[in-house]
């Protein structure tokens, strides 16, 4: 009884483990149909990722951003939206934490803090548009965000350019004060105390989820809408929060990524070093299970393929945005639940 | 009687009205003389993909199955259309190439979602970011180059000079598909039983349709649509292509779809205004005087600022199948 309950519970890692080498497997073919070497490439990827120590603080420098965008789509989930706001609110974030670290003079502390608090702030304005557009319009939040984030992609590189740019370096946007920076964890690295911040935030929406009232009353309405009803929760209530909840985690990533990830310390004019998250954490979210704790290994897991996916592109010149593609391949793979009895019912055999 | 035609009435109201207002606006533009690169060529161009895109996903989704993998369809057959072209030594060739590679991703979305009952949401999203980064890495490994791609001019597939300006000879074919479409849906057996499939699938299953294959062909015929738009992109228009090349057009097709509650001819409307709109965009980007005063990054938001309007207004009167996104399994 106790074996089968434990296999119960372990079924949703094994499924994503067997899933990622599916996904790996996959990129290999990819690899081999345009005459790179597989077996070098993702040694060099390995290594890359956890080849040494700092190697590691890298990798997590590279998942921290993907632990909070993750959680913006799995709040989705939870509440039954398919929230794929996350890429637009991010830049947003960042706008706002670049506009306070780098033109506002603050004290040290509070600068940090009011950067990363309005960076949260204006991820959670442009949640907020397609959130109420659902209610009162019911528009399908997939069409809404991803305009959403278009706009956000040409809107804050006027903003970077027009209002921020550094005077005489035209492609980035002037840097955070050292008073608005967290600090470096270690010398040479680029993972900074912001980490903490996010692995705070994470359990914080974890404990939200489970430990509350207000975060029982979110997953009901996503899981049974009808029981919701029936038990008196404004479902129009969860679905805002869980769209607001996922802008302050996005909008978090977005300032992470500027006041918390040397060296530029600055937004590039292409939105360079902040795009792409949103999109990554759609799968980190559903390898993770949908959940904000799982989340944290996923992200780890995804940051480790895309810092190592540098060293492979440098050593075995295999283009690194391979791993993008892997990761589609991953999420189309979870998608299918048929798989699973399928592979069940040939173990039985 | 009166209600069921006052019903039909209301359903072609208002995209008439704002098809004839857009007209209006191109043909007053036009006469203003406010035309560095001719709006209306401009718009022809703009809509060709989406037009395409829209209707393919109108049959799929009349069927049950909805892809929201467009955008990443039109991301990779943008790609393929391109390495046809170069290797045929030949545009139209490319733009069979971007077909049939669409076609292929079209069938593959087909069989998870009707044999392995996937989520089509999530799995669509999967084809969505799998193109993000293949992408990318194609360019790499093909070309050699980051990011971008030019090719020789002759590879071009040539436009037709017409009473309208230069025309592409893909626009031609992407309306004449238009109007096989709607007869295919409301003038053929083929198409009552899409119908049937997408609203009562027990019902199409007892009357002995197969609806799997029925399923399997509507995904693949929407994706070869839309990967003869995706091919279209850079062999009939840009002369090139960007990693970002399709910039959401996978998903303002989506907003056509909606907006035209399955209806291939509103599609077509839908996709007309969408395309002047991006038209328009282009066309005021390039105009001295106006370049100066209004920042390119703000012309280039107009698109997808207009799809979020026209969506917020007309939704909430459409209605979609009752089996739509939902996999079949006989009880």
């Amino acid at each position: 009884m106790k074996g089968s309950e434990l296999a119960r519970r372990m079924r949703p890692l094994l499924e994503s483990v067997v899933t990622i080498l599916l996904g790996l497997l996959a990129g290999a073919l990819f690899m081999i149909v345009f005459g790179y070497n597989p077996v070098n490439a993702y040694q060099a990827l390995f290594k890359g990722a956890f080849g040494s120590m700092s190697d590691v603080l890298e990798t997590l420098a590279f998942a921290t951003p993907l632990m909070l965008t993750a959680i913006t789509f799995a709040i989705g989930v939870k509440t039954g939206l398919f929230n794929i706001g996350a890429e637009g609110q991010v830049y947003m974030g960042a706008i706002g934490a670049t506009a306070i670290a780098g033109k506002m003079a603050l004290p040290p502390g509070l600068h940090v803090a009011a950067a990363t608090i309005v960076g949260m702030l204006m991820g959670v304005l442009w949640a907020l548009p397609p959130a109420l557009l659902k209610i009162w319009r019911g528009v399908h939040e997939v069409i809404s965000t991803i305009m959403f984030n278009w706009i956000a992609f040409h809107l804050s590189m006027y903003i970077a350019i027009y209002y921020l740019a550094e005077p005489g370096r035209a492609e980035r946007t002037v840097p955070a004060m050292p008073t608005a920076r967290y600090p470096i964890l270690m010398e040479g690295t680029s993972l900074t105390a912001v980490i903490f911040v996010v692995l705070a935030f994470c359990v914080g929406v974890y404990i939200y989820l489970w430990g509350t009232r207000a975060g029982y009353e979110l997953r009901l309405a996503g899981e049974n809408p009808d029981a919701a009803r029936y038990a008196g929760v404004s479902s129009n209530r969860a679905l805002l929060l869980s769209f607001l909840i996922g802008g302050l985690a996005a909008g978090l990533a977005g300032a992470s990524q500027v006041i918390g990830r040397p060296p530029s310390w600055s937004l590039y004019a292409t939105l360079g070093n902040v795009a792409g998250f949103g999109f990554d954490g759609l799968g980190v979210a559903l390898i993770g299970r949908n959940h904000p704790i799982g989340g944290i290994f996923a992200a780890i897991l995804f940051g480790a393929l895309q810092h190592g996916g540098r060293y492979m592109e440098y050593h075995a010149g295999v283009c690194s945005e391979l791993v993008r593609a892997i990761n589609g391949l991953i999420v189309i793979a979870l998608s299918v639940p048929e798989i699973w009895a399928i592979v069940r019912r040939r173990l039985k055999r | 009687m009166k209600t069921l035609f006052r019903l039909k009435a209301m359903k072609w109201f208002w995209p008439l009205v704002a098809v004839a207002l857009t007209a209006l606006i191109v043909y007053g533009i036009e006469k203003a003389g406010l035309r560095p690169i001719s709006l209306l060529e401009a718009g022809l161009l703009a809509m060709t993909p989406l037009v395409l895109t829209a209707v393919g996903e109108c049959i799929n989704e009349k069927a049950g199955v909805v892809n929201v993998g467009l955008e990443g369809i039109l991301l990779i057959t943008a790609v393929t259309g391109v390495w046809g072209a170069e290797f045929f030594g030949n545009g139209v060739m490319g733009l069979l190439v971007g077909t049939v590679a669409g076609a292929l991703i079209g069938l593959l979305f087909g069989l998870v979602s009707v044999y392995g009952r996937a989520d089509q949401v999530v799995a669509g999203m999967g084809i969505n970011l799998f193109a993000l980064g293949l992408v990318p890495y194609l360019l790499m490994a093909i070309w050699a180059f980051p990011g971008i791609h030019l090719f020789e001019r002759k590879l071009m597939v040539r436009p037709i000079y017409t009473f309208f300006g230069r025309l592409s000879p893909v626009t031609i074919v992407a309306v004449a598909i238009v109007i096989l479409a709607h007869i295919l849906l409301h003038k053929t057996v083929l198409g009552f039983r899409i119908k049937a499939v997408g609203e009562k699938p027990e019902a199409a299953d007892v009357a002995g349709v197969r609806i799997d294959l029925l399923r399997i062909f509507t995904c693949t015929l929407g994706g070869a649509l839309c990967g003869l738009g995706g091919a279209f992109m850079p062999l009939a228009w840009f002369g090139g292509i960007v990693k970002e090349i399709s910039a959401g057009r996978g998903f303002i097709a989506l907003a056509c779809v909606v907006f035209s509650g399955l209806e291939p001819l509103l599609a077509f409307a839908a996709a007309f205004i969408f395309g002047f709109a991006e038209g328009f965009a282009y066309s005021v980007a390039v105009t001295p005087g106006v370049k100066e005063a209004i920042p390119f990054y703000v012309v280039n938001m107009i698109p997808y600022i207009i799809t979020l309007l026209v969506v917020t207004l007309v939704i909430g009167r459409r209605r979609f199948p009752a089996a739509s996104g939902q996999p079949y399994a006989r009880e």
